[in-house]
């Protein structure tokens, strides 16, 4: 859908701070999330896990669980279906293990009971007699030809033969000639990199309940960022039809990509079936961490040649990134995102995945971004310093605008990148002086945005106030954008307008809370959605009136007549015409459903200033600044929410964050005490600088927000620290042991 | 396993309840009592969205045994706001947007009150140290001490 020639025009809604209509439960304590609920006669789910990285599972003996007093139901891989479909047969057998355990915390069983403290002593009943295998956990290691094999026959046909069985997915992206780009190049720099998994880290962990009966018909309540995708996999692992299941999202506690997938609702649901009751599961904090999320674990080699004068003549890319014990594409958007942010004659970007036994990549915002940008603009910083250049004013030199032949193929249209390097350039931030140990970082980042399929319904009720239907889960204050689209198309206030999250049963399908799409998206299907309902209500209006359908105009919430006819009747506000709907043809609506595209590419930069601890190696955070292409900044305070929490994030990855396994291939960090995300005195203020470049492909020039930054501070951080520790950073996390060693030597 | 009668005082209300001696204070509110608004986002004492009062002093509540709440004080989010009326914490966190999810939110009140009735004038320092154990992974933290800033601000002139 096109941007409006009049979106020019003065916002009376959008662009404002409202609160949010959900605020009031948040605050309060009464909003229910995953865990909050319970049913009459529930029961108490609870998971098994291997405590092997590898292994072939020789037999599982339940009878001694079963046997316990309170135990309902006791289920195996095998109470699960397996789905022909290899990404729903994935889920299932992640969901509950078949032959092999492929990761430490690999669910094996479950048992349903009559309280908590049962079902934990159930399950350290049930005996499970494992045969170990040899295990992989690192990406280089996993990729090599002798390698212990994770899983056989996954390669896709795009791999070479010759390769590990590992090797899953294989990608390559770019154009010009390399070869006479780099021979142009006054100065070339080619590095490795590494970079450790990372956890999404929502607070809320996973949590469900779930009801099944013998007929095939089920109740879903979950936290979830798409209740669609969970009614389809649950679908598909318990062998039952999606029209039988209704699938409730809770409020969700953060998710930030981590609940895009299924990993209880399905377990929880067979076990539901065999007991003939609702069973409640809620993970623990280690179970989180040891089977749910997280994100690649990378290993990445980055070439780039430059002038004298700081134009990037070529640029090349190898990325391997381990998705864990299972195939996926993640690679794939890392080397598209890769050289996203330049405008290049000769670029290439090859991508590999490789399996290991670890747990299941889920997307992590940005998906693939992060990582491989991070190594990018480490070169580019590199260079610079190398060649005595200005690192913005380079990347300014070199940036991507409309018109660009993308790195990944497509030509950028309207895009914010110069614009808001501008910003960052004009910022006192980028000028403000350093002390002893100081350095100052930064990075540009990049996200494609997603659109995507989605449904809304909007009906006009009786007494003139608006309810507005939408399937997305709500993860930052998304209802309220929605409901300030609406009221901005009808022209009525904000508070008039309650939107509402639909279970699967009431609306049709909509994709996952993902890709930043949901503004976008959802934005586009209400305002569409409430052309609709205006459309109607002209037409209603023009009977009464008698004159032409296009005879009536709508403005500032109300039917007036146009043209020959203005001025003839007196404007119907919309409370008028909803009133006596009944009388003109019923129940006033709008609808729209849609496959979005036109989503618009996001750009970031940002700035950060970090001291160095020359004795202990910790990395003081001293000031940090966030500039980003919005496009059309809807709720501009969650906006800034959205740059200032991906920042962090961004920051823990940089700093802290990493999965670390030991020999025995087992993880060693599973809780928040040893697995350290930032905290309050970790960081300063996170300042925003929003830009607003609008979007073409959405009516109000909307785009998605929430991942582009994340992308930039795994770069800008590095750089701060390589800067002021004079010592090039090419492995994260930058953990003080690790930065004291590189200072060190 | 033998359950234990226990009475305390919840949010200005006396109360009664059995529990497990093995059971945390979090369980015996969440499970027992449905107050569901302290979350649990470790079980180890390390995200603080369990975070209550316990006789005048912020803890983590699936630190704390139920049984320990006999003859106590316990105070919750759900005793927050008085009927209607939101306290200004509650409310400025609506109004700058100091929540995403909202998931921690009410660990952070909890502790942030708890801060300003011994403190109405924290540095952000301060208040960023004080906060150090209440994980908040949406917001960056940077709305949170500014909505308390501003709260406590207009605690001191009230
Ligand atoms: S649940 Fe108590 S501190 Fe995390
Ligand atoms: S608002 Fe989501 S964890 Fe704080």
């Amino acid at each position: 859908m096109a941007f409006d020639a009049q979106a020019e025009r003065n916002f009376k809604v959008v662009g404002t701070r409202v609160t949010r209509p959900d605020g009031i439960d948040k605050v309060t304590g009464k909003a229910a999330y995953g865990a909050d609920v319970s049913a009459p006669g529930m029961l108490h789910g609870r998971i098994l896990r291997s405590p092997h990285a590898h292994a072939r599972i020789v037999s599982i003996d339940t009878s001694a669980a079963k046997a316990l007093t309170g135990v309902k139901a006791v289920v195996t891989g095998t109470d699960l279906a397996q789905p022909e479909d290899e990404a729903f047969a994935d889920v299932a057998i992640n969901c509950l293990a078949r032959d092999k355990v492929l990761y430490d915390g690999h669910a094996v069983a479950a048992v349903a009971a009559t309280s908590k403290a049962i079902a934990k002593q159930a399950i350290r009943l049930i005996k499970v007699n494992y045969e170990k295998l040899p295990h992989v956990t690192d990406v280089d290691e996993a990729m090599k030809p002798d390698a212990p094999v994770v899983q056989e026959g996954r390669a896709l046909e795009t791999v070479p033969a010759g390769m590990s069985q590992n090797v899953t997915t294989h990608c390559q992206f770019g154009h010009g000639d390399l070869e006479a780009g780099f021979a142009k190049a006054d100065k070339i720099i080619e590095r490795s990199f590494k970079t450790a998994a990372t956890h999404q880290g929502y607070i809320e962990p996973q949590a469900c309940m779930a009801s099944l009966g013998s007929d095939g018909r089920g109740e879903v309540w979950c936290c979830t960022q798409g209740q669609y995708m969970v009614r389809a996999n649950c679908a598909a692992a318990l062998g039952v039809e999606e029209s039988q299941l209704r699938i409730t999202a809770s409020e969700i506690g953060g998710g930030f990509g981590g609940k895009t997938s299924t990993f209880i609702e399905p377990v929880a649901l067979a076990l539901s079936r065999k007991a003939g009751k609702p069973v409640k599961i809620v993970m623990t904090r280690d179970e989180v961490l040891k089977a749910t999320g997280p994100t690649i674990s990378t290993s990445m080699d980055i070439k780039i040649g430059m002038t004298k004068d700081g134009r990037i003549t070529a640029a090349r890319g190898e990325l391997r990134y381990s998705g864990g014990a299972y195939p996926n594409a993640t690679v794939d958007m890392g080397a598209q995102a890769a050289f996203a942010a330049y405008d290049l004659e000769a670029v290439e970007t090859v991508g590999w995945n490789a399996m290991t036994n670890r747990p299941k990549e889920i997307p992590y915002r940005a998906p693939g971004a992060p990582t491989a940008i991070y190594a990018v603009e480490s070169v580019v910083d590199e260079l610079c310093q190398e060649l005595g250049l200005d690192p913005l004013d380079v990347r300014l030199m070199n940036a991507a605008r409309k018109g660009t032949r993308s790195s990944y193929g497509p030509t950028f249209n309207e895009i914010g990148l110069v614009a808001t390097l501008e910003a960052a350039k004009a910022h006192p931030h980028y000028t403000a002086p350093l002390g002893p140990n100081q350095g100052r970082g930064l990075s540009c980042g990049f996200w494609f945005n997603f659109g995507g399929n989605t449904c809304v319904s909007l009906n006009i009720n009786d007494d003139g106030t608006i309810g507005v239907v939408e399937g997305n889960p709500d993860i930052g204050g998304s209802r309220a954008s929605i409901s300030m689209m609406a009221a901005e198309e009808l022209g009525v206030p904000y508070d008039k307008v309650r939107t509402v999250i639909a279970d699967t049963s009431s609306l049709g399908f909509n994709d996952i809370t993902d890709g930043s799409r949901v503004t976008f998206a959802v934005g586009l299907a209400t305002i569409e959605a409430a052309r609709a309902a205006i459309k109607e209500m002209c037409r209603r209006v023009a009977k009464i009136w008698d004159i032409d359908e296009e005879a009536v105009i709508w403005e500032d919430g109300c039917a007036k007549p146009a043209g020959p006819n203005a001025g003839t009747h007196p404007p119907m506000t919309l409370a008028e015409i909803a009133a006596i709907a009944g009388k003109t043809g019923g129940p006033i609506a709008g609808h729209h459903e849609v496959n979005a595209d036109g989503a618009g590419v996001s750009f970031g930069v940002h700035l950060c200033d970090t001291e160095v601890d020359r004795e202990t190696g910790a990395v003081k955070i001293l000031r940090y600044t966030v500039f980003q292409d919005a496009g059309k900044a809807v709720h501009p305070d969650y906006v800034e929410g959205q740059m200032q929490g991906g920042a962090v994030q961004g920051i823990g990855w940089a700093l802290n964050e990493e999965y670390i396994y030991g020999e025995d291939g087992r993880l060693q960090n599973a809780g928040f005490l040893d697995y350290r995300v930032p905290v309050a005195s970790d960081l300063p203020p996170i300042e925003t600088v929003i830009l607003e470049i609008p979007n073409p492909g959405h009516p109000y020039g909307v785009r998605g927000v929430g991942e582009t930054p994340i992308v930039p501070p795994l770069a800008a951080v590095s750089n701060a620290v390589s800067r002021a520790a004079g010592v090039r950073m090419t492995e994260l996390p930058m953990s003080p042991p690790r930065l004291l060693k590189a200072m060190t030597g | 396993m033998k359950t234990i009668p226990v009475e305390t005082t919840i949010n200005g209300d006396s109360a009664e309840f059995l529990c497990h001696a093995d059971e945390s204070l979090l369980d015996v509110l969440r499970d027992r009592l449905g107050l569901t608004g302290a979350k649990e986002g470790c079980g180890t004492g390390d995200c603080g969205a369990c975070s209550v009062m316990l006789n005048g002093r912020v803890v983590c509540s699936c630190l704390v045994l139920g049984v320990e709440a006999q003859g106590a004080e316990v105070e919750t989010i759900e005793g927050m706001a008085n009927g209607e009326e939101l306290h200004p914490l509650q409310r400025i966190f609506l109004e700058e947007a100091a929540l995403q999810c909202g998931v921690c939110t009410p660990g952070i009140l909890v502790a942030a009150k708890a801060l300003l009735e011994k403190n109405p004038d924290p540095t952000d320092t301060e208040l960023r140290y004080w906060l150090a154990g209440n994980l908040c992974r949406c917001t960056g933290y940077d709305k949170i001490i500014k909505a308390v800033q501003t709260a406590a601000a207009e605690m001191r002139s009230a």
